[in-house]
């Protein structure tokens, strides 16, 4: 009885690990790497590469947020111009703010293009502060696509300023700023009103900007910030009404790497030129560079798509090219603008522009940034 | 008149053949996802995406909509049938859901429920159409400080489910807040309590919380008990029809619920976590005779049935208004608007009008649709409590297991769900209430981060605000109420108890692991700046006292307090036919193996092992239920694109 039982489990166990071994070989992806990582050579990649393959999009932030979004809209356009039309599935990997999904990438990837990563500020941040939980490292990577940001500081009109130019009058006001954390995309601002000398408290806890644009209308916070998409679809409309008043934006990176006005705000002056307003002197030095350090790695590169060094140039160029392509599609261009915001997608040279600044950082300005963590929050990293 | 209008337009859209067909593809879609716990829009979105593209903007909307509108509904599945809370607003149904399924009342449970989820639904849809128009001002009165206010008003209801031992009540309380309070702290993004774990650092999600807290202790009993889940005279197969006209009896709570329901639902930063057991706080602290609760009441079904389904239309208005999202589903939905191409914002109330009514009424129409399908299905599913255990044990084990894996897709998540298990087995079986400390769980967060936040903003004078003060005096009558008599599933037992020969041991050693986590909890956060610590310090410290005191009553063996209990002492003889750890043996094992080998076959070993020792099934019915399990794993996994943990040796 008792052998039989037990005949019964090992001949059945077998039998079905058998049949799924043979299911999950049969489904095996094929790839031009070995488990190791090694590149097999013979292997031909041309346009029939990416025939009947699956390419697996990790995202290191939960599903509906602004990483999400931007991932699943361009999915089916990458989708669509790659050649080969393979499947193209955004994997949501959350946590640690998305060191955690990073993490599982640098784990799990092989350089034969049928994984990619999508990054974000907040996954630059935490690599440039040497967060003791981040085991990726950019320099493995190289970009595909780049696709910068920017964003808007704007404060309520009870502060009785119309515009940065009367910065000095809000100099030795209290204000309070609605933050996500310390180490989050937030240091950006908060280094911003440290430099500019404003007595702003920084008040820890809020989830997400969304949350700290409602304590701004409720008119719990006189200042605040919101990344270019959400400041023109949620705040232009309270700055039509008189009830926000837009100060300065941050920014944006030109071919040459240099700060200059946002061309989505032409009118606003970026952060350089406020801080001249504020001190009568061109921004320089380590603090002004330890903040263009971070600016550029939260917003100048936001959102990297990046894949292993070693992948081979020809599967990197069919990215490039696709990415390039979808920019023609008549849907992509109906719906671009309001899905995603309205910088360019940059492939190439310019690329790899954005992502060496945004992916780099002197270590002087590496410790600047530490050392203000560790004054200012009572942090140590 | 304009509103009428406005309403009249909306339906006029919906009901256009094409409109309607994709709201009931998406209400299939969202019903069919809905029932495997855990999942909810997350899996929904992706498999919605690729149908979205090219469709106009209302069949879009109709479509993510009817997703969204009934996962709470099917949810509601496997929280009665299977006392699985199938998602984070349907955990309060299990207890009176379950406790009725467990007497053979399963259908008239489900009928209960989807009938009040449909009036809920629909009456939720009333009040957002006239609601819509004030919203924007109404949301911007709750500040932080109001915010911290209902978060104490939801750890009120924990006076009305603590069982009869309030030192047990409060000090469970307490562990749940300071569980929820590991990972990194609000108020200045410290990391507590997380003892080098790195996957401790974001905390420990709420889905493997409720689903050990509640589920793992359900099942390991059954296990143990070896018998069919319904053990009572069966009910025939109209049974869900009793189920329909206990609700239309209690038509006026399952309204005030949905109502409740709605306006929680329309806060932004409360989260949908907590409205069902604000709901079941309010029908246990209402009603006469409490005597049922937590031991099969139909009231207790209704009750957060109705106010789970209102609670996504509110959730609607800050989603909407405000581009913030007022719950987790809801945050997938916004997600999807962006796709579409709608931008969410006020131009909502002015310009765009038209479409939130269009959305507002095609959520009402996919709840009356769900819970009509679900109708429809309740007798047949509700067969399922029928089958003898061992036959469902592996499957609802690799359910619990593939839903909580999918909280943060991490092995850790399997090892949390039976550490937190073993604690909710022993909280069962010693009278602590688990109602009190997943409340705790849920709220400890918000309570800590609003107070902080309110605090910095509005020193003390925070509770000068009139919302305060409101929110305050709610809060002051429910805890009056919750005075007037409390939830104990364990009364019976205990009644039945000879405690004069009882071994205090077992239940003694429990209480000393929780003080003694406690006193970790105060530990670390001596160690924390003021801000980062000064919250589970306080609620540490305020603990132990009742901890202590409880530890003396079983050292001094103080047998007529109501806080000695223990179930397994308490249970006829020849009750329990396995011992407590046999499950944990069988489970543990399953999660070892996945580490070594990968979750499919570490899966299939299991199920073959488990029906030939414990189902003694014969090799026909063996192999045919272990290939409907992993046929049906791999189906899901790979059609949602779902992740199974991978193994050390072989993927």
């Amino acid at each position: 009885m008792i052998k039989s039982t037990y005949l019964q489990i090992i001949t059945l166990s077998v039998l079905f690990l058998a049949a799924y071994v043979l299911f999950s070989a049969f489904h095996k992806k094929d790839s031009i790497a070995d488990s190791k990582g090694v590149i097999n050579t013979d292997t031909q990649i041309d346009n029939n590469y990416f025939a009947g393959k699956t390419i697996e999009w990790i995202i290191p932030f939960k599903e509906g947020g602004g990483g999400d979004t931007w991932a699943r809209f361009n999915a089916p356009f990458l989708s669509k111009y790659l050649p080969g039309n393979p499947t193209v599935v955004v994997t949501n990997i959350p946590g640690g703010g998305s060191i955690k999904g990073a993490n599982l990438f640098a784990e799990r990837v092989k350089p034969d293009g049928l994984m990619i990563l999508g990054t974000s500020g907040s996954t630059q941040m935490p690599f440039l502060l040497d967060d003791p939980r981040v085991r990726y490292n950019y320099a493995d990577y190289k970009p595909v696509m780049a696709y910068p940001n920017g964003g808007v500081v704007y404060v309520s009109p009870d502060l009785g300023i119309n515009s940065a130019a009367e910065i000095k009058n809000i100099k030795n006001t209290p204000l309070i700023y609605a933050s996500q954390g310390p180490t989050s995309l937030d240091l950006v601002p908060n280094i911003s009103f440290e430099l500019l000398g404003l007595d702003v408290k920084t008040v820890f806890g809020f989830r997400g900007r969304g949350a700290g644009r409602l304590a701004f209308e409720r008119g719990e916070v006189k200042i605040d910030y919101q990344t270019s998409s959400a400041y023109l679809k949620n705040v232009t409309p309270l700055v039509a009404s008189g009830e926000a008043i837009p100060l300065w934006s941050w920014g944006m990176l030109d071919a040459n790497g240099q700060l200059i006005r946002d061309t989505s705000f032409p009118d606003l002056p970026h952060f350089g030129e406020v801080f001249e307003m504020m001190h009568d002197k061109k921004g320089e030095g380590i603090e002004f560079d330890s903040w263009f350090a971070t600016m550029a790695a939260g917003f100048g590169g936001m959102k990297l798509v990046l894949v292993p060094k070693q992948t081979p140039n020809q599967i990197v160029a069919l990215y490039e090219q696709a990415f390039t392509a979808m920019k023609q599609d008549p849907h992509y261009k109906a719906k671009k603008k309001k899905a995603i915001g309205l910088y360019t997608q940059e492939v190439g040279t310019k690329a790899y522009k954005i992502f060496d600044i945004a992916t780099n950082i002197a270590s002087v300005e590496k410790e600047w940034c530490k050392q203000f963590l560790r004054d200012k929050y009572n942090l140590n990293i | 008149m304009e509103i009428f209008d406005l309403v009249v337009g909306a339906l006029t859209t919906l009901f256009t053949p094409e409109h309607f067909a994709f709201l009931m593809l998406g209400v299939i879609l969202g019903l069919m996802i809905g029932v495997f716990p855990g999942l909810g829009g997350i899996a929904g979105l992706s498999l919605l995406l690729p149908f979205i593209y090219g469709m106009d903007e209302v069949s879009a909307l109709a479509t993510l909509i009817g997703l969204v509108a009934v996962i709470p509904t099917s949810a509601t599945f496997t929280s009665v049938l299977m006392g699985i809370p199938g998602s984070s607003s349907s955990q309060a149904t299990v207890l009176d859901g379950f406790a009725l399924a467990k007497q053979g009342q399963a259908s008239r449970a489900l009928g209960a429920a989807f009938s009040s989820s449909l009036l809920g639904g629909l009456f939720g849809a009333i009040i957002l159409t006239f609601f819509v128009q004030i919203a924007r001002p109404v949301i911007l009165i709750f500040g932080s400080a109001e915010l911290f206010m209902l978060a104490i008003f939801g750890l009120s209801m924990v006076g009305s489910l603590s069982g009869n031992s309030v030192f047990k009540g409060i000090v469970a309380c307490a562990f749940g807040i300071l569980v929820g309070s590991i990972g990194s702290a609000p108020a200045t993004g410290e990391f507590r309590m997380i003892f080098g774990i790195e996957y401790l650092y974001d905390g420990i999600p709420l889905v493997v919380i409720a689903l050990s807290i509640f589920a793992f202790p359900e099942i390991s009993e059954l296990f143990r008990k070896e018998s069919a889940i319904a053990q009572g005279a069966k009910l025939g197969k109209d049974g869900w029809l009793s189920g329909v006209k206990d609700m239309i009896k209690n038509k006026w709570l399952a309204l005030r619920c949905a109502g409740i329901g709605t306006i929680v639902g329309a806060i932004p930063g409360m989260g949908g976590s907590v409205v069902d057991w604000i709901a079941y706080g309010h029908v246990v602290q209402t009603s006469k005779d409490k005597s049922k609760f937590g031991k099969g009441d139909i009231r207790g079904v209704i009750a957060p049935e109705s106010a789970n389904n209102a609670k996504e239309g509110g959730a609607l208005m800050p989603t909407l208004l405000f581009g913030i999202p007022g719950s987790g589903s809801m945050a997938v939905f916004l997600g999807g608007m962006v796709l579409i191409g709608i931008e969410a914002g006020p131009s909502m109330v002015t310009s765009d009008i038209d479409l939130t009514y269009t959305i507002i009424w095609s959520l009402a129409i996919a709840n009356v649709l769900g819970a009509g399908l679900s109708l429809l299905l309740a007798g047949p599913i509700s067969k399922l409590t029928e089958i003898k255990f061992s036959l469902l044990a592996p499957f609802m084990i690799m359910v619990i297991s593939f839903a909580a894996f999918q909280a943060t897709k991490d092995m850790a998540d399997l090892w949390m769900l039976m550490l937190f298990g073993v604690v909710g087995i022993f909280m069962k079986r010693f009278g602590w209430s688990r109602p009190a400390f997943l409340i705790g769980f849920v709220l400890a967060t918000q309570a800590e981060s609003y107070l902080n936040m309110s605090v910095q903003f509005y020193g003390w004078q925070m509770f000068l605000r009139p919302g305060v003060l409101i929110i305050l005096a709610l809060t002051l009558l429910s805890v009056y109420f919750s005075r007037k008599g409390t939830v104990d599933e364990n009364a019976e037992l205990m009644a039945a108890e000879t405690k004069a020969n009882i071994n205090m041991l077992p239940q003694l050693l429990f209480a000393v692991a929780v003080v003694i986590f406690v006193g970790i909890a105060v530990f670390d956060a001596w160690q924390q700046s003021f801000l980062g610590g000064v919250f589970p310090m306080v609620i540490g410290i305020t603990a132990i006292p009742f901890g202590l005191y409880l530890l003396y009553i079983f050292l001094s063996r103080q047998t007529s307090s109501p806080s000695v209990f223990d179930a397994e002492q308490a249970v006829a003889e020849g009750t329990f036919k396995a011992t407590w750890y046999e499950p944990l043996l069988w489970i543990g094992g399953l999660y070892l193996l996945s580490m070594l080998i990968g979750f499919v076959p570490a899966i299939i070993i299991f199920f073959v092992s488990f029906f030939t020792l414990k189902a003694k099934t014969g090799w026909l019915q063996t192999a045919l239920l272990t290939a409907a399990g992993v046929i049906l794993l791999l189906m899901f996994s790979s059609f949602l694109n779902l992740e199974l943990p991978q193994g050390v040796f072989f993927n």
